[in-house]
């Protein structure tokens, strides 16, 4: 017979995202949400407290019982079992969280309760691509890239035109596909390289450097412009190293002002959590939502064509690898318009 | 010879039972006479000639079980049982013959051994579960509460022992309680009747409700081993500062560990605030009042901030005691998130000092939330927070209104467009 708050953490488990606010740290985030579930699951009602029926001495002033018996049943409530001595039944969640992001970025962020964290370990197997918001401004240089710290130099950058960064985006990107090439397992020279290149499917598996699979330029209004980059196995950091470099390859000087995550592997803005929705029955919401995504994932794939079984063994694969083509798809056509 | 075994063994566990545990664990309180064993020959007779006849004499012990198991009853129900008990034991009188045969033999351990061989081989006719027994020996057989000597949780004690359980019943978090070091101990050694009620009836005579009464010995359960005249003396201080009795009680619900501190300590606390703050005996009476733990905490956080809003900050003497007589929390806010907000506030929102002064509850908002409005309010080209322009927003409804009503008359946009918004920044 199981209680209320069981039943309803039976129900909670599983992936869900949340939208990480910047300047806090993904530790304060994760360990809010833990204290949030157990605050809606200690909530849930309480089982009924259990009798048990003692023989109690009968009081002074009752005549005594027929045949001199000295005790009474009384049904008495357990005490042992009272929640204020036993504690609330739920004291600690696993809640795990997906790709870290740092104190200064924002962005989504995966966190799985329960028996979510196994399916993080696959999220981590699986070579899922992250799309990050980059905004960054030009005419400084600082210690560490970003727009708060010790400024190393600053510069003027009225000769940077559109024309130029797209240039110097595309030699990255060159630079980056190459580095895909070299870190996969794959000779180069081979039939089975081309047809994995021609699905989209050529890439690194298991640790590499980071690389970029997608980088374009949304908004240029100097001195700020914002860039969108699709990558794998990156760091927030390297990021705005990215940034500052572009600056050094345009002659000139450039900081990131902010680093944003739009999406993590399946997982988009649209399903993140805002800090208002971080109570239990939101989370509830967010866990059922996904699952059921997943549910009708496994059921199109079923029923539809079955393409390199060899790769695709879970459903969250097909998603990540479909995403994966459609980012480098984009990325490619963007350096061919180019 | 298993029989003399079993005997022997039960004999040790009983000995085992009332030898003193001078660990950290917790003790039993058994019957009226607390159990100090190994210190005085003196013991509870009845009780220590019952615990090593378990075994011997099956049939005068099963009366001797019920006469110490009313004992133990009377006690976790009333008062009045205890003439019952008086009673029972009048017409126990084979108990005093094994007094003098029991109580030289405590210390020495093989002797017991060998009494009880000897009782043993005459127990063997008697001890038998197909005997016949009349219906009250019938209904007297019951069998002792087998509580642990040792435990590091109260749930065990708790059906037994009437202080907790009336603890139970007020409310109080045991769970929480029994975590802290020594608090358990102390908790089970408290007679209700001696220690706890006393205590409970003189915070009810303060003007304590009685729903608070949980919740104050929750978070301080010292409390209840405090001497009533010290507690009475810091009641009669309070009240010749002119704190009126509703003050007090209220102080006492809010800050649990106020009565706990000292005469000259709460004086001492007092005297610093006004000097400090240079406000009027009437004033430090209203801030106290309304935030009873200044007077329970440490002074150099407090020192801290003071210091932190002069200097750093840049407020004026006058502009500090306004500020603390409108939300007294300031002084004991943490210096990083207070320094946090204000620095928000006054560079990136440009709010001069005597806005802030003004509406002081926007140093005691998350600086979350602040920043995700006027960040929104700016994208909307609405941040106007000077009263002298048009189309003014005052600070404080800005920090305190809800989300809905945020949006709807000060943005004049959607709540979704305001999540939308949250998930650009």
């Amino acid at each position: 017979m199981r209680s209320p708050a069981v039943r309803m953490f039976h129900r909670l488990e599983g992936l869900f995202c949340v939208y990480k606010p910047a300047g806090v740290h993904w530790k304060l985030v994760r360990d809010t949400i833990e204290t949030n579930l157990l605050k809606g699951l200690n909530d849930t009602p309480a089982p009924p407290l259990t009798h048990e029926v003692r023989f109690l001495p009968n009081p002074n002033n009752e005549p005594k019982a027929s045949g001199g018996l000295m005790l009474r049943p009384v049904s008495v409530p357990v005490l042992s079992k009272h929640p204020l001595v036993t504690g609330p039944e739920f004291q600690h969640l696993k809640v795990g969280v997906g790709h870290r992001l740092d104190t200064s970025s924002s962005g989504v962020l995966v966190l799985a309760v329960g028996n979510g964290n196994k399916i993080l370990n696959d999220l981590y197997g699986i070579q899922t691509t992250r799309d990050y918001t980059l905004e960054g401004e030009f005419g400084m240089a600082t210690h560490d890239f970003t727009h708060t710290s010790r400024v190393v130099e600053r510069s003027t950058y009225d000769h940077i035109t559109q024309e130029k960064m797209e240039r110097v985006l595309a030699m990255l990107e060159g630079a980056n596909q190459k580095a895909l090439r070299t870190y996969s397992s794959v000779d180069m020279n081979s039939q089975e390289a081309y047809e994995l290149a021609v699905k989209g499917l050529l890439g690194p598996d298991g640790k590499s450097v980071p690389i970029l699979t997608g980088l374009r330029c949304i908004r240029f209004q100097p001195p700020h412009f914002t860039l969108e980059v699709q990558c794998l196995n990156e760091t927030q950091k390297y990021l705005r190293k990215v940034v500052h470099e572009i600056g050094l390859e345009l002659r000139s000087t450039a900081v990131c002002k902010g680093v944003r995550r739009t999406r993590d592997g399946f997982f988009t803005l649209q399903d993140a959590l805002t800090r208002n929705h971080w109570s239990a029955a939101d989370v509830l919401q967010a866990v059922q939502k996904y699952s059921s995504k997943k549910n009708n994932n496994k059921k199109n794939k079923s029923s539809g064509t079955q393409t390199d079984k060899a790769m695709l063994q879970t459903s969250e694969e097909t998603l990540a690898v479909s995403q994966e083509n459609k980012a480098d798809k984009e990325g490619t056509t963007e350096v061919q318009c180019n | 010879m298993s029989m003399f075994s079993a005997c022997a063994m039960l004999c040790l566990r009983c000995r085992g039972l009332l030898s003193p545990k001078n660990s950290t664990h917790l003790h039993y309180v058994h019957v009226q006479h607390s159990v100090t064993v190994g210190k005085s020959t003196r013991i509870s007779n009845r009780f220590l000639s019952r615990g090593n006849h378990t075994a011997a004499q099956p049939r005068l012990n099963w009366k001797r079980q019920t006469s110490c198991y009313y004992d133990y009853t009377a006690k976790y129900l009333t008062t009045e049982a205890k003439e019952s008990k008086h009673t029972d034991e009048g017409p126990r009188t084979d108990i005093p013959e094994y007094k003098p045969a029991l109580v030289p033999t405590i210390d020495a351990l093989p002797l017991p051994q060998s009494q009880i061989s000897v009782e043993g081989l005459d127990a063997d006719e008697k001890l038998s579960a197909l005997e016949e027994i009349s219906d009250e020996e019938a209904v007297g057989i019951s069998i002792p509460p087998s509580i642990p000597p040792a435990s590091v949780s109260l749930q065990d004690y708790v059906d037994q022992s009437e202080t907790l359980t009336k603890l139970v019943q007020l409310g109080v978090s045991l769970w929480k309680l029994e975590r802290r070091p020594n608090v358990g101990s102390m908790l089970l050694r408290l007679d209700f009747n001696r220690d706890v009620a006393p205590c409970l009836l003189f915070l009810k005579e303060i003007g304590v409700e009685d729903s608070r009464l949980g919740y104050i010995i929750s978070h301080n359960p010292f409390i209840l081993s405090e001497n009533l005249e010290n507690l009475q003396a810091r009641v009669n201080y309070l009240t010749s500062r002119k704190f009126s009795s509703e003050t007090v009680a209220s102080m006492v619900s809010r800050a649990p560990y106020l009565l706990s501190f000292s005469v000259k300590r709460l004086d001492n606390r007092l005297g610093f605030f006004q000097q400090q703050l240079k406000l009027s005996a009437s004033n430090t009476r209203n801030v106290v009042a309304r935030l009873p733990r200044l007077l329970c905490g440490s002074l150099e956080p407090v020192k801290e901030n003071l210091k932190v809003c002069e200097i750093e900050f840049g407020f004026k003497q006058n502009e500090i005691q306004h500020i603390v007589i409108a939300i007294p929390k300031v002084l004991t806010a943490s210096k990083k998130k207070l320094t946090q907000i204000f620095d928000f506030v006054h560079n990136t929102m440009k709010v001069p000092h005597h806005l802030i002064t003004k509406f002081p509850q926007v140093l005691n908002s998350k600086f979350l939330r602040l920043r995700e409005r006027h960040l929104f309010l700016e994208y909307l080209g609405k941040a106007q927070y000077d009263p002298d322009l048009p189309s003014y927003i005052s600070l404080d409804r800005l920090a305190s209104l809800p989300d809905e009503i945020f949006c709807t008359e000060l943005a004049m946009a959607t709540l979704e467009d305001f999540y939308l918004f949250q998930k650009t920044l």
